[in-house]
């Protein structure tokens, strides 16, 4: 069936099976890389985009349930080729990754979550991204890059 | 993992979504926020031929006051639940259990109807609306809404009161503004399921006990909630907590492991539940 869905700000508009994945429409059919499947169980979180502003796990969503939306990957995150949004920023400043499998998927977590709570404690970033798993750095330098978003003024 | 293909057909009114359950019969499931029954489509655990897609029905997404009640439509996020100025006021206690969903990104999706509806043992806001004394409002092809008590609700694993030709419209709980809760939940990792979980409401001298993940469907401690109400001692309460239950083994615990969290936890609720807030 034919859906179409604003991804970054763009319309795309496509004839998919009910049967697809959300991010497999958007790593196979829009050639959307960036989102990662990680457990595709909805579990580890690498799949993580936004869906009308809010962080949702794309393995866990029909492409059809996603018709006349808006989704958001982290490509679409950087306001340009030259900048990077600033918790992409924070991230790199504060080495929030080692691997960089469950980058993606953390980034828009950590900005869904800044966008419900603005300056979150460092509890809150803790259980604000419980759904996404990191294999490498035990997170501290993602809770220290989330916070340091926070205090930049990240949204 | 893909899902078997099936049709998808998405509606925009209860009427809608009750019409297409009649035309498609026993093969078609309902589609609320899919954080059930996705998963379970792409295991191929299950595989209806049509999906009905009710995700978007706005008239099932609501929370508000009808007398001594709350009316929470079907449709309803755990993120809406768990942000709810007037549950928190309220019904704290399923506004903190819809919190202890999963995580920000399945609290986004999923609905308290679809988790209600699919009678899953672990999950968590069927033992806090077995706690609570919650209602189930429920639409069918004819004649009003039909009433369930949550107690009456599920009936097997995975099974529920529902018909197959009928819909979740609504979850209806009691104002407990006052009433000592305390909901507790054992997991190996902070977004996993339960390996137990007990949902605890005050009322008076006795309590509504809800048990998550000890045996084939939510359900009450019955035993305890009696010694209670018989005027037994929170300890000694809590000590048959696990009389009326049937846990299974799996890789997270044993039975007997089972059932000594259950008597854990249920005194830890009750004393949590009996101490000033």
């Amino acid at each position: 069936m034919q859906v179409k869905v604003t991804v970054n700000g763009q319309a795309r508009s496509n004839d998919v099976e009910p049967r697809l994945l959300l991010v497999h429409y958007l790593r196979d059919v829009l050639g959307l890389t960036g989102t990662n499947v990680g457990c595709d169980t909805s579990s580890c979180g690498a799949c993580t985009v936004h869906l009308n502003g809010e962080a949702v796990k794309s393995c866990t969503m029909l492409a059809v349930q996603a018709d006349g939306q808006e989704v958001l990957t982290i490509e679409g995150l950087a306001p340009s080729e030259e900048q990077m949004h600033p918790m992409q920023v924070a991230f790199r400043e504060n080495h929030g990754l080692q691997c960089g499998f469950c980058t993606p998927g953390m980034v828009m977590a950590a900005v869904s979550l800044l966008k419900e709570i603005p300056n979150p404690t460092e509890q809150e970033v803790r259980e604000g991204i419980e759904g996404n798993l990191c294999r490498c750095t035990g997170y501290h330098n993602i809770v220290k890059a989330i916070l340091a978003a926070a205090g930049s003024g990240a949204k | 993992m893909i899902p078997a293909a099936f049709e998808y057909e998405r509606v925009d009114s209860i009427d809608a979504a009750l019409s297409a359950l009649k035309k498609h019969g026993d093969d078609a499931k309902l589609l609320a926020g899919g954080h059930s029954l996705l998963p379970l489509m792409k295991l191929r655990f299950a595989t209806p031929s049509v999906l009905i897609d009710v995700g978007r029905v706005k008239e099932l997404s609501y929370i508000r006051e009808e007398g001594d009640s709350i009316a929470i439509g079907a449709l309803t996020r755990h993120h809406d639940v768990q942000h709810s100025d007037l549950l928190k006021a309220q019904v704290p206690i399923l506004a903190h259990a819809a919190g202890q969903v999963g995580d920000q990104q399945v609290r986004h999706r999923g609905t308290i109807g679809g988790s209600v509806a699919h009678g899953d043992p672990a999950s968590d806001l069927p033992a806090v609306l077995l706690a609570l004394g919650g209602t189930m409002v429920i639409r069918g092809q004819t004649g009003g809404p039909r009433e369930v008590p949550a107690a009456d609700f599920f009936t097997g694993f995975l099974e529920t009161a529902l018909g197959p030709d009928e819909l979740l419209a609504e979850i209806k709980v009691p104002k407990v503004p006052g009433a000592g809760w305390s909901f507790q939940k054992l997991t190996k990792r902070a977004q996993d399921w339960a390996i137990v979980g007990a949902a605890v409401v005050r009322n008076g001298s006795s309590a509504g006990i809800g048990l998550v993940n000890m045996g084939p469907t939510p359900l009450r401690a019955s035993a305890a909630e009696a010694a209670l109400a018989g005027g037994a001692s929170i300890e000694d309460a809590a000590a048959v907590a696990d009389q009326d239950a049937s846990p299974s083994q799996d890789i997270n615990a044993s039975e007997e492991f089972r059932r000594h969290l259950a008597r854990v936890l249920v005194r830890r609720g009750l004393e949590e539940a009996s101490a000033a807030r």
